[in-house]
């Protein structure tokens, strides 16, 4: 039982930091002349550095309220499983943190569509922050529904 | 060594008045404004003199993509000169406060080709020296939204459909409890001898501790005790007031089993509730 939680635990909190780090890096579009999205645009050339701030269109501020509201519910569900972890009767079931851990992964999963949908088409690859929020998406949907089987045994 | 301190402190001391008699100049960063709209452009300036008579302020205008700048608004000596003969001939003026150290101007009926770097450039003899501010006029046809108001209302909206959403399911869950143990009580003939203000008064006391602390789920243990309250262990006929005590272990079957009995209620809601029932039987 404590190897299922402990390794429960840390995929919850391997997703938390997932997804801090793709909300907060500006590199969902990046290349070597730059990168940008989802607060700030950069220029990058040889010893030298340019940002402004990212276009304030609908679909990018959908987006950072989409994945900054995932990482809030990815907190709270870590939350409500500390507490059902100590307050839940026996044989019972983690319901708020699968909920809340499944919501984050739905806002996750949206945010990530909006992105690759409207993103400006001017040739540059990806950065890692689309790829990590990509991979956080489904390790956070796994990560609900064990908590949704997943029963209180002592 | 005191002699070096000594030559250090008067060379600082010479340089510091000099440094701070450097006059600084401000303006805004950017400005948007809709085409056929005014908008004013202050400048304003600081210095550690008085405004002098001589005070001048001079704009100076760089379209987008060239390197030429126009004078279009000086202000010397008093008086104010605007653009009579360029591409902002009558449509600038002179809105400032000189005196204030205001500086500002009104450019009316903006166009497309007024989208550049507005340069203000102020002088308070003797106070010169000083670099001039830039202000960038953006013109748009629809003011685009400012960054991060969809943002804000987005996530406003939905963690507060989050918080509607858990304040409605503990009501549920207390309106539940309510009615289950009203109909268990009167079923049992038990006739309730307490005044109804008292009724009301625990029920609203009930209320306001069970939207206080929400996430618990077990009772506080910080009830304050009513004066009217039966003493648990001589009740036999309402064994639900004694299974506050047992509910964790789910040991009071002869109650719980009656009341699936002879409502055909679900485990599962009674047990979810029991906690609930279990303090307004308390405080009845």
């Amino acid at each position: 039982m404590l190897c299922i939680l402990l390794g429960v635990l840390a995929l919850h909190l391997l997703v938390f930091i997932l997804l801090i780090v793709s909300t907060a890096s500006s590199q969902w579009v990046a290349d070597e002349k730059g990168h940008s999205d989802l607060w700030y645009s950069c220029l990058s050339e040889p010893k030298a550095y340019s940002c402004s701030q990212a276009s304030n269109e609908d679909w990018i501020q959908a987006v950072q309220a989409l994945m900054i509201l995932a990482v809030v519910f990815c907190f709270v569900s870590l939350l409500a499983f500390a507490y059902q972890l100590f307050r839940l009767f026996k044989g019972g079931r983690f319901y708020f943190t699968s909920i809340f851990q499944i919501l984050a992964s739905v806002f996750v999963m949206c945010a990530a569509i909006i992105y690759t949908v409207m993103r400006p088409s001017n040739g540059k690859g990806f950065g890692y922050s689309y790829v990590l929020a990509w991979v956080a998406f489904p390790l956070s949907l796994i990560s609900g529904l064990i908590y949704l089987i997943l029963r209180k045994k002592d | 060594m005191l002699r070096v301190l000594a030559l250090a402190s008067v060379v600082l001391l010479g340089i510091a008045p000099q440094a701070s008699q450097a006059i600084t100049v401000y303006t805004s960063w950017e400005r948007h404004a809709l085409v056929g709209s005014d908008v004013r452009l202050s400048c304003s300036f600081f210095s550690w003199r008085f405004v002098s008579e001589d005070v001048s302020f001079t704009w100076r205008y760089r379209p987008d993509g060239s390197r030429d700048s126009v004078s279009i608004a000086h202000y010397a000596g008093g008086e104010p000169y605007t653009d009579n003969k360029g591409a902002f001939k009558d449509r600038v003026e002179f809105v400032g406060n000189p005196k204030r150290r205001d500086g500002s101007i009104l450019i009316k009926n903006l166009d497309f080709s007024d989208n550049g770097t507005f340069t203000c450039d102020a002088k308070n003899p003797p106070d010169i020296v000083g670099r001039p501010s830039s202000v960038r006029l953006l013109v748009f046809e629809t003011l685009p939204i400012q960054a991060g108001v969809i943002t804000g209302a987005i996530i406003g909206v939905v963690l507060g459909l989050l918080v509607l959403i858990v304040v409605i399911y503990y009501l549920m869950r207390f309106l539940v409890a309510r009615r289950v143990f009203s109909l268990s009580v009167s079923k049992h003939g038990k006739k309730k001898k307490e005044g109804s203000q008292q009724r009301q008064a625990s029920f609203l006391l009930l209320l306001f501790f069970l939207f206080l602390l929400p996430l618990l789920q077990y009772p506080p243990p910080l009830l304050p005790p009513l004066p009217h309250m039966h003493p648990v262990c001589s009740d036999k006929r309402n064994r639900l007031a004694r299974c506050h005590h047992h509910m964790t272990i789910w040991r009071d079957y002869n109650s719980i089993q009656r009341l699936l009995r002879e409502f055909g209620m679900r485990k599962r809601v009674v047990k979810g509730n029991i906690h609930l029932l279990c303090m307004a039987a308390q405080l009845t």
